[in-house]
């Protein structure tokens, strides 16, 4: 008996009138995920660093994420416990074991800080970015050791901190970074572009925030 | 849901919904709101149109290429330490599905939005193994408790108001105070939000569909807005991605290119909220994720569209653009098409997986208006298509008597010119001499069709070809 997988791939070649073992096909297909090409990049995102974080700030409160700047990556917590007390919300706050997030000095604000992977009842978490893409205010995180991807979910208020230096233009330079840091054809368990906080407009079509994820999403861009 | 296709009863179907003040009610809905959210982004964007050639050449190139992108996408999920099942038919998906679950011992089944799950019956299986499946997308989790398909392929849900919706929490969900207000939307998500929140976070294994697949890296993708596909995937012991054959494209940057059209064209937004890219299961040292992954990859019918004149529909990305636009759909909504897939693409699609005798109802609703063509992001060409289905039909002697002989009384004078023209020019200047007093017939024999429900004018009374003739000729001597 042929397997579902042969019996699949000889009826796709027998439709498009192959063999599979034709030179010049596979040599296109090699060449296709080898040379990875770009297609039409938009020049939106196209422009020198300072602006691409101002278009960046532009689009993602255009997906009603809110936005603010600190000088450096030690001002984190303060503007963190700032935006939790101006929202009314509880100072407890859930964090990956991300170095970069380890280093700020949380110890001098009033937050009660927790770290690992949310279980569903945590109301606040934070996480470090991998990158900020700014020709639609995206944001990407990626999974591994120290970053949870239940934080990005299970917190109503998730608030993400980005450096500067890793908002880029467009989809294709988050590629060509990951393809840096993982290596060719090797991707993160887990790539999450989020744009915006989660919504639903299923019922009758009106638009509301805090679906299933994150009601809020509050991004911090350190500019040093 | 059932999967007994009503489309053989279109006309019926479309009687009702037509008559159907609530669907009526609601359908308002989609009149107004995607057409102009999606023009409004498209023209944000000065290279959408040339983002639509981009993603029409991408998916060409990988259908052309299908047999090799699959070997490759095959390889690259192994590597990444996840499972290909494939599966010819719905029967066999099922059984993958059901043996997995039935391995890990499932007792709930979370479910993400899925089109495949809905066309190969996934729910109706599972809880006939005695596993409860939740949907977990807002409009799938409504039409999940009214036990109905959905009517649209993106908003599930759009053929129901707010006061359905009221009800039915109020039926289900029975823990709650009775006395709750759940007259507004918001009210309404609160409490779903509520209600799953729990389903997610005891689920055993979690489904979700995939609007894509990357051949280079192994990679599936969901796009949602709600989160819920991620909260799905994420939680349980094993994820399940369920896809058909032609969710696949070579690279990371062929995707980035669709991507840029997919939310443009279903929902007028730049990007969805949530485009989540997962490539395996969880790996050493890993908080969270799921323990197992999954990939089942469905043919059921799309190996036997390649190399045919339908190969084109292999192309679609499941916006729902030509719905959105569809003014048959926008009558109607998209129940009374019968099957999972409404809109024009369903009357595409359809005839090819139940077959045109069940389903020939579908590409005849259409007024050729080619809005749908207009608007689709990878521009495949619909109204070209329902006519090779209504050509078809026609070869099969599965149109009705009327219509046959209809065709071949027209046939006779299209054939014969001079006929044509001296009947057309005694018709119309007949009709307009009798319908000189009104301006309108509020009756016509042969043609109640139409004038039951609406006058039919009066012809001015030349017929357009008399009218040519002598526009030219005056300009010509001009």
């Amino acid at each position: 008996m042929t397997s579902a997988r042969d019996e699949i791939l000889a009826n796709i070649r027998r439709s498009l009138g192959v063999t599979g073992r034709e030179a010049p096909r596979i040599a296109a297909v090699d060449e296709r995920i080898e040379r990875a090409p770009r297609g039409v990049v938009p020049k939106r995102g196209q422009l020198p660093p300072e602006e691409r974080v101002t278009l960046f700030k532009a689009m993602a409160e255009a997906a009603q994420a809110t936005v603010e700047a600190v000088p450096s990556a030690a001002d984190v917590p303060a503007a963190v416990a700032a935006y939790l007390r101006r929202h009314n919300l509880p100072a407890t706050l859930r964090r990956g074991a991300d170095a970069r997030l380890a280093a700020m000095p949380w110890g001098e604000t009033a937050l009660e800080i927790s770290v690992g992977p949310s279980d569903g009842h945590d109301l606040n978490g934070v996480s470090h970015a991998f990158a900020g893409v700014a020709e639609s205010g995206t944001l990407v995180l990626v999974s591994c050791e120290d970053n949870p991807t239940t934080l990005n979910f299970l917190p109503d208020n998730h608030i993400v901190v980005v450096s500067a230096k890793d908002v880029i233009g467009d989809y294709e330079e988050v590629w060509s970074r990951v393809r840096f840091k993982e290596g060719k054809g090797l991707m993160p368990r887990t790539v999450n572009m989020i744009t915006g906080p989660s919504r639903s407009g299923d019922i009758e079509q009106v638009l509301l925030l805090g679906a299933h994820g994150p009601r809020r999403l509050h991004i911090v861009v350190v500019d040093e | 849901m059932t999967l007994v296709a009503t489309s053989p009863k279109f006309k019926e179907n479309a009687a009702r919904a037509l008559a159907d003040a609530q669907l009526q009610k609601a359908l308002g809905n989609v009149r107004v709101g995607f057409i102009e959210k999606r023009l409004k982004a498209a023209e944000r964007l000065p290279e959408f149109e040339a983002l639509r050639d981009s993603a029409r050449d991408i998916k060409n190139h990988t259908l052309a290429h299908l047999d090799l992108y699959l070997e490759r996408y095959e390889k690259a999920v192994t590597a990444a330490g996840g499972h290909v099942h494939f599966a010819r038919t719905a029967e066999e998906a099922r059984d993958v599905i059901a043996a997995i679950c039935t391995r890990l011992q499932a007792k709930t089944v979370t479910k993400g939005k899925s089109m495949i799950a809905e066309e190969i019956g996934l729910n109706a299986h599972l809880e006939a193994l005695g596993m409860e499946p939740v949907e977990t997308d807002l409009g799938e989790y409504i039409i999940q408790l009214r036990n109905e398909p959905p009517s649209h392929i993106i908003a599930p849900a759009v053929h129901l108001t707010k006061e359905q919706v009221a009800e039915d929490f109020r039926r289900v969900h029975t823990g709650l105070d009775k006395s709750r207000d759940l007259s507004e939307p918001v009210t309404l998500l609160g409490e779903a939000r509520q209600v799953l929140r729990r389903r997610f976070l005891e689920a055993d294994v979690g489904i979700t569909g995939a609007n894509f697949l990357v051949a280079e890296t192994g990679t599936s993708i969901i796009v949602t807005n709600e989160g819920n596909g991620d909260l799905t995937q994420t939680l349980p012991k094993a994820h399940i991605v369920l896809a058909s054959l032609e969710k696949l494209v070579p690279t990371l940057e062929d995707v980035s290119q669709i991507l840029r059209v997919l939310a443009r064209s279903a929902t007028g937004q730049d990007m969805s909220v949530y485009t989540t890219f997962s490539t395996g299961p969880r790996r050493p040292g890993d908080p969270d994720g799921p323990g197992e992954y999954h990939v089942v990859l469905i043919d059921n019918g799309r190996s036997a569209m390649l190399g045919t004149s339908f190969q084109d529909m292999l192309r679609c990305i499941r916006c729902g653009a030509c719905m959105n636009h569809c003014p048959v759909y926008h009558a109607v909504g998209g129940h009374a098409y019968g099957w999972v897939y409404p809109g024009p693409m369903g009357a595409v699609l359809t005839p090819t997986l139940i077959g045109v005798d069940k389903a020939g109802h579908l590409p005849n609703a259409s007024t050729f208006c080619g809005r749908c063509e207009s608007v689709c992001p990878v521009r495949i060409p619909l109204p070209k298509m329902m006519r090779h289905w209504r050509e078809r039909e026609f070869e099969r002697h599965l149109t009705p008597a009327t219509v046959r002989s209809g065709m071949a009384f027209w046939g006779y004078f299209a054939r014969h010119p001079r006929l044509y023209g001296l009947a057309t020019s005694l018709a119309m200047h007949g009709l307009a001499l009798m319908g000189r007093a009104k301006g309108r017939f509020r009756w016509l024999p042969g043609a109640s069709g139409w004038t039951k429900h609406r006058d039919f004018p009066a012809p001015q009374g030349a017929t357009f070809q008399e009218r040519w003739r002598k526009e030219r000729r005056t300009r010509r001597a001009s």
